[in-house]
């Protein structure tokens, strides 16, 4: 347990070396809220003329439940992508891929580790975007001291799923090209689309909303709406269950998510193992 | 002066050297796209889902809209700000909300296209060069014979056609999943406008490739830095002219999204493609023609300052000797 824990630490601390040492800390910390800042202000543009052409009156739910669902769809596109991108970016980019794989840590954790500081950056993106709407946009928040708790293992349970997706993901990776930016947009926006983030449910066809209900992420942020916008009228389809509930399948959803992570993560390594893939190039 | 010698000053070959090195540059992009199936998959199918989001994020907006001016028990039917005062005004309210809404997504459905050009410009142009410096290849391109600016045009043309399946995919879905219509009256001015918007855009990512190699890893970076704040300045997924609304800031960020060439060339072929008249007129940055000539000023411009760039980087290269350091 020591060994996994002196990889995760390690990975955690070269992760974020990686990611911020690049530049100035002021330039890092600007480069961190540009991006998910002008993310949301795409969403509050397409809103505005929206309401400039098609509805004068506006409606003030239906932004409140797309601001707050793209805010933390920031954990999704970074937590992903700071998971499956660190087979693709060894192997591809530092070619070091050979020498951390070969060494006695277990790769698996190692993984973890360097996704921990794509983590620590997005909540404070996630926090900076909240504030913002909420200083400057109109955006109703509301979190009850009760309620604490509550969004505080949620939002646990959401990164755990999150992080045993990004395994999945990167156990394909193993076998594939150089994919990362296909995956980093089409993944995340498989979730765009499917998981009530920007809109409700009952916008998509039958067949949507059950792909929907499989994935966990969906009742992740249905429970972080309900405990942030109170009182929202949208209909999100998920009405129907009480929020003990909903936290019932994020708890069985994440245990059944990192078996998966494992199985999906150990037949990729096998197989690129067996066909001599693990430090492939694939240079365009 | 012997005939080797005489034969590598004479123009014909030098032409026909560097259109072999744009022939073999885009080479590896274009095969090595279709020996890959999997390419497919990842740049043509998934990033379809993105684009889907936004769609419906369209169609949330006008199913609500759509539900305030037919009214229920507990609201009146709403035209605009006030009561529907007739079923005719109503039907008209609605028909508008059905039309902008379709306006909406086709928009969205264009800006996807353009997103596949523009990732592609940051990321496979702009960043090229200095990937190619990290792996090892750089020295080799400089030390051979073709000038530079035919490996950035094979570079581009690969590109281009390898982004084309993506761009292709996202038109077919916008038309026969979302259902979207366009309606081109003037066609050669559509394909010059695209064409004027595609060479521009690669002009940029050219000069970018240069400028990239000197920042170092910044450069990475700064590729990242410019997917949303573009797509949000240069209003990929809604008509740029909806940024003038906005009081003080807006109009300034419209016009520094103005200079990526994306922005000005998806107003011209939302004009193209939707009618002046779609939104009521009221979100086109210039006229057609007008955006036409800013793109072919752009495109000039971009490939010039792109030469200039590179030449800047190769005498730096050979007075600092830092061009294949790699990781820094």
């Amino acid at each position: 347990m020591s060994t996994y824990w002196r990889t995760f630490k390690t990975a955690a601390w070269l992760g974020w070396e990686m990611d911020s040492n690049w530049t100035e800390p002021w330039l890092f910390v600007l480069y961190s809220v540009i991006k998910p800042v002008a993310g949301a202000f795409i969403l509050v543009l397409m809103y505005i003329v929206f309401v400039a052409i098609g509805r004068p009156q506006g409606d003030p739910d239906a932004f409140s439940y797309m601001y707050v669902g793209n805010s933390f769809f920031i954990f999704v596109a970074s937590v992903l992508f700071g998971t499956f991108q660190v087979i693709q970016s060894d192997r591809e980019w530092y070619q070091t891929i050979r020498y951390v794989y070969i060494s006695p840590i277990s790769y698996y954790v190692y993984i973890l580790g360097r996704a921990a500081s794509k983590i620590a950056v997005s909540v404070f993106a996630v926090a900076i975007t909240l504030v913002f709407g909420v200083m400057f946009l109109g955006v109703r928040l509301h979190l009850a001291l009760t309620d604490v708790p509550l969004f505080l293992v949620s939002t646990a349970l959401g990164l755990s799923v999150l992080l045993a997706i990004g395994i999945c993901l990167g156990g394909i990776s193993f076998l594939t090209a150089k994919h990362t930016h296909g995956l980093a947009e089409g993944i995340p926006g498989l979730f765009y689309v499917f998981c009530g983030v920007l809109f409700p449910l009952s916008v998509l066809p039958n067949w949507g909303q059950a792909v929907g209900r499989a994935i966990p992420l969906t009742y992740w942020f249905d429970i972080t709406r309900r405990l942030l916008t109170e009182g929202s009228t949208v209909n999100t389809t998920l009405g129907g269950y009480d929020a003990p509930t909903i936290l019932l399948f994020l708890v069985v959803s994440s245990v059944g998510f990192f078996g998966l992570s494992v199985l999906i993560y150990k037949i990729g390594e096998y197989f690129a193992r067996k066909a001599g893939k693990i430090d492939m190039t694939t240079s365009y | 002066m012997s005939v080797a010698t005489d034969r590598r000053t004479d123009l014909k070959y030098r032409v026909g050297l560097n259109l072999r090195a744009v022939v073999g540059r885009s080479y590896p992009r274009i095969v090595g796209a279709n020996r890959e199936p999997s390419w497919i998959f990842f740049e043509a199918f998934l990033p379809l889902l993105g684009i889907a989001a936004y769609v419906f994020i369209y169609q949330f907006f006008g199913l609500q809209a759509t539900a305030a001016i037919l009214g229920n028990p507990g609201n009146p039917p709403m035209c605009g700000d006030h009561v529907c005062a007739s079923v005719a005004e109503q039907n008209q309210y609605l028909a508008a909300v059905n039309a902008n809404t379709n306006a909406l997504i086709a928009s969205v459905v264009l800006g996807g296209t353009m997103v596949a050009f523009w990732l592609n410009v940051l990321w496979s142009m702009a960043s090229q060069l200095y990937w190619e410096k990290e792996i090892g290849n750089l020295q080799l391109y400089m030390m051979a014979p073709m000038n530079r600016m035919a490996l950035l045009g094979g570079m581009a043309v690969g590109g281009m056609v390898m982004t084309s399946m993506r761009a292709v995919s996202t038109l077919v879905a916008g038309i026969f999943v979302f259902g979207v219509i366009f309606q081109v009256a003037n066609p050669l001015l559509l394909l010059a406008v695209f064409f004027a918007t595609l060479i521009a855009l690669y002009g940029l990512g050219m000069m970018f490739a240069s400028l990239y190699l000197l920042w170092g890893r910044e450069a990475w970076n700064l590729s990242a830095l410019m997917e949303e704040p573009i797509f949000f300045s240069s209003g990929f997924y809604f008509p740029l002219g909806g940024l003038f609304r906005i009081p003080g800031w807006g109009p300034a960020v419209a016009i520094a999204g103005s200079f990526i060439p994306a922005s000005i060339g998806l107003d011209a072929l939302r004009q193209l493609t939707l009618g002046s008249t779609a939104f009521g007129g009221s979100l086109w940055i210039f006229n057609v023609t007008t955006e036409l000539e800013i793109l072919v000023g752009m495109a000039v411009l971009f490939l010039i300052l792109a030469r200039y760039c590179l030449a800047y980087l190769e005498t730096l290269a050979k007075r600092e000797g830092k061009l294949t350091s790699r990781h820094q």
